[in-house]
């Protein structure tokens, strides 16, 4: 119960980084952190009592173990979110080219 | 038919991938890559959707493992009827991109990104499972945000950055919301989902699924508390992009989905029906006014954009069958004349080097194509007869007011006239009278790009034959798997 | 001591021409073991990338390029994501469930899951270093 309640601290630790700061390199970390809050989340639904890896061996009969669909679903999520970030950094690469500065309140050019 | 429904994935990422491999090394082997892609996927679509009108959903299973292990591939009437429009404007739309990118360089990424995004887009039409559907969503949103800041300027780097943090916000909460639906129901698969929230009680999750949904979703359609990033985004984008993002990518993304999971997965209440009213009106208004402010074309596109997709919104909201029917025909209006208006924005940059009202006029004796093109699309997104828009703005209109909701109804007569304000000042400033700054060079605009126009708007002029009793059952089966509901 | 070449100091340079070599095979390994033990296809290509960047980081971003320069990068990365595609095209439509099942702990068995393993290995490592030699490209540009 503790660990689910830890994982949504660790959501709101990355939601206030992304929300708050004004640097962008710190908001591609907040993000990075809200999406490995999300990975542990999804791992933790798949909890069973007393269950063991899910890993098949040669020579050992396991009566139960863990969901291992929330495992899939996470390989899966790690990627897409090593995508995000890399798109994220990229980008902040050439505003930093561009702007000269990674301060988010001087960095708009575009309003109305 | 059946097994050709992965073919709607594999052939755009085959393309992609081979335009990676050959890097630009051959001459134009990019865009004649890309437009064969395109083209076979349109007539693809075209042969689906007319073996469903035969014999139902279309299934596959991937892999031969069967329903509640392994993954399906589902085409229904919705599926097949959007399918036909993403793949339709995006083929338009790679016709005029074959010589509109003469002006950026390294023209073989550009295309690699777009047949990526096609291909999210096409995941997320066919899948039949909840996780496959994310998937191919972040696929097709990340390569919109590199498509976003794909020119030189500065702004265009900081429309990408924007739209990346609300655009991964928006994801964020999609997954959770799967995770808590998976956790719940434990099966992903759609169908399953369905049966096993019918059978148990309403509870205080499912209320929050449907919060988790609708903020992740309705940032992805840019519905109004989440529209920040639409107009800097798509004034931003290269031109066939802006066409293919504003005029599918925000309805696949945004409205196929949020339909999908709350018509047909989460159930709908008359409470979720009533918030969608109101964010409709919201957006509604919210566009129309923002709209009528700006001076520049795409950004003056974009926010009218917003309007419309309000009008989308409204229309599922007052849930009976006739608003279904109204607002889907909309879709198919909206996607061909706003993608035929932003390519009409993209060749008067490209002819003048200018996007800005106040330095315009009297381009319609230069470029005639480009004029009367935009002159027919900006009447029909006004709502005048006998035109698709005016059809289907009618038909929700009278349904809100067959439903009981005369003030709404009262409300979108009233930013339609809005609407036509502002389209009207678009056609004056840029098309007709006299040129404002007198020395502007026009450069002409190539064979592509008119044809591209040319067919959008014979499309666009057309697309009120829909309603004729031979084609009716198109739009028939679409509002059908929405009308079923929950079952 | 100076450090006149590009790169670290002499420890870590000595230190990683015994290291890079044990690194790359370890990649490799846990690439063709994905169907026995946990790892597969990303895991693997992730180590294998991790290989390159430790000579990167060692020896200097020229180091690399010589034996890898960036055009060769991005068309390895794009020929395991061909293969994967034309894998998932011949395989998908067949029924696989007998071939996975029947031959258990076996290095050559499960049907098509290895060569897959092998193409998404060479996707992601050459993938993940393509994106490191283009992020680094403005530092070298400053010095």
């Amino acid at each position: 119960m503790v660990l689910y309640f830890l994982c949504f601290v660790l959501f709101c630790v990355g939601l206030y980084c992304i929300l708050r700061k004004r640097n962008i390199i710190k908001m591609i970390i907040g993000l990075g952190i809200v999406e490995y809050s999300i990975n542990l989340f999804i791992i933790l639904t798949g909890y069973r009592r007393f269950g063991r890896a899910p890993i098949l061996a040669h020579d050992q009969q396991i009566p139960n173990m863990v969901d291992p669909l929330p495992q899939a679903m996470v390989l899966t999520t790690i990627v897409i979110g090593l995508a995000l970030i890399v798109v994220a950094v990229s980008l902040a690469v050439r505003i930093y080219e561009k702007y000269g500065t990674f301060d988010i309140t001087k960095i708009r050019r575009l309003r109305g | 038919m059946n097994e050709f429904l992965p073919f709607f994935v594999i052939i755009p990422l085959g393309a992609g991938f081979l335009t990676v491999l050959l890097a630009g090394r051959i001459r134009h082997a990019s865009a004649v890559l890309a437009n064969l892609a395109a083209g076979s996927l349109l007539v693809l679509s075209l042969l689906c959707v007319n073996s469903l009108s035969r014999s139902g959903t279309l299934a596959f299973n991937l892999g031969g493992w069967a329903s509640p292990l392994g993954i399906k591939v589902v085409l229904d009437g919705l599926s097949g009827f959007i399918l036909v429009v993403v793949n339709l404007v995006s083929f338009l739309a790679m016709i005029y991109a074959a010589s509109y990118m003469r002006i950026y360089t390294a023209r073989w990424k550009f295309y690699a990104l777009f047949m990526l995004m096609l291909a999210g887009m096409n995941g997320v039409l066919l899948s039949g499972d909840l996780f496959n559907m994310y998937v191919f969503l972040e696929l097709a949103s990340i390569s919109g945000y590199a498509l976003v800041a794909f020119g030189v300027e500065p702004e265009d780097v900081e429309a990408s950055f924007k739209y990346l943090i609300m655009g991964a916000l928006a994801s964020i909460f999609i997954l959770l919301g799967i995770a808590l639906t998976y956790s719940y129901a434990s099966t992903l698969n759609m169908s399953d989902i369905a049966h096993a929230l019918a059978l148990s009680p309403n509870s205080m999750i499912i209320t929050l699924i449907s919060i988790l949904f609708l903020t992740g979703f309705g940032l992805k359609a840019a519905i109004v508390p989440f529209h920040a990033w639409l107009a800097d985004a798509h004034s931003s984008a290269p031109t066939p992009v802006s066409a293919v993002l504003s005029g599918v990518f925000i309805k696949t993304l945004g409205i196929y989905a949020l339909s999908r999971v709350f018509f047909n997965i989460l159930g709908v209440t008359p409470k979720i029906l009533f918030i969608f009213m109101i964010l409709g009106i919201f957006s509604m208004i919210l566009g129309a006014f923002l709209a009528i402010i700006q001076k520049d074309i795409k950004r003056m596109l974009a926010y009218s954009s917003i309007s419309q997709v309000g009008y989308i919104i409204f229309a599922l909201g007052v849930g009976t069958p006739l608003a279904i029917l109204g607002g889907l025909f909309y879709l198919l209006n909206h996607a061909v004349f706003k993608s035929l208006l932003f390519l009409n924005a993209g060749t008067i940059e490209y002819s003048t080097g200018t996007r800005d009202l106040n330095k315009l006029g009297g381009l319609n004796s230069q470029m005639p194509v480009s004029g009367y093109t935009s002159l027919l699309g900006s009447m029909s997104i006004s709502g005048i007869p006998p035109l698709g828009g005016f059809w289907s703005k009618l038909i929700i209109i009278i349904a809100a007011i067959q439903a009981g909701f005369f003030g709404f109804a009262f409300v979108a007569a009233l930013v339609s006239i809005v609407t036509l304000g502002y389209y009207f000042r678009f056609q004056t400033f840029a098309f007709f009278g006299q040129p404002v700054t007198p020395g502007l060079k026009i450069k002409k605009a190539a064979w592509s790009m008119n044809l591209a126009m040319i067919i959008l708007a014979l499309i666009a002029a057309s697309s009120a034959l829909v309603l004729l009793p031979g084609f009716r059952n198109f739009l028939d089966s679409a509002v059908g798997v929405l009308a079923k509901g929950n079952i | 001591m100076k450090n006149n070449s590009p790169g670290m100091t002499l420890i870590v340079k000595n230190v990683t021409r015994l290291t890079v070599g044990l690194i790359l095979i370890y990649g490799i390994y846990i690439v063709l073991r994905g169907h026995i033990s946990p790892g597969g296809g990303f895991a693997g290509g992730v180590i294998i990338a991790l290989s390159f960047i430790h000579l990167m980081l060692a020896f200097g971003k020229k180091a690399v390029l010589a034996k890898l320069n960036q055009g060769r990068v991005l068309f390895l990365s794009a020929l395991g994501a061909t293969a994967f595609l034309f894998l998932v095209t011949l395989e998908f439509f067949k029924d696989n469930n007998r071939i996975i099942l029947d031959n258990h702990f076996k290095l050559f068995g499960a049907g098509f899951i290895p060569l897959c393993d092998l193409a998404i290995a060479l996707l992601m490592g050459m993938g993940l270093l393509a994106i490191f030699l283009v992020l680094t490209l403005l530092t070298s540009d400053k010095e």
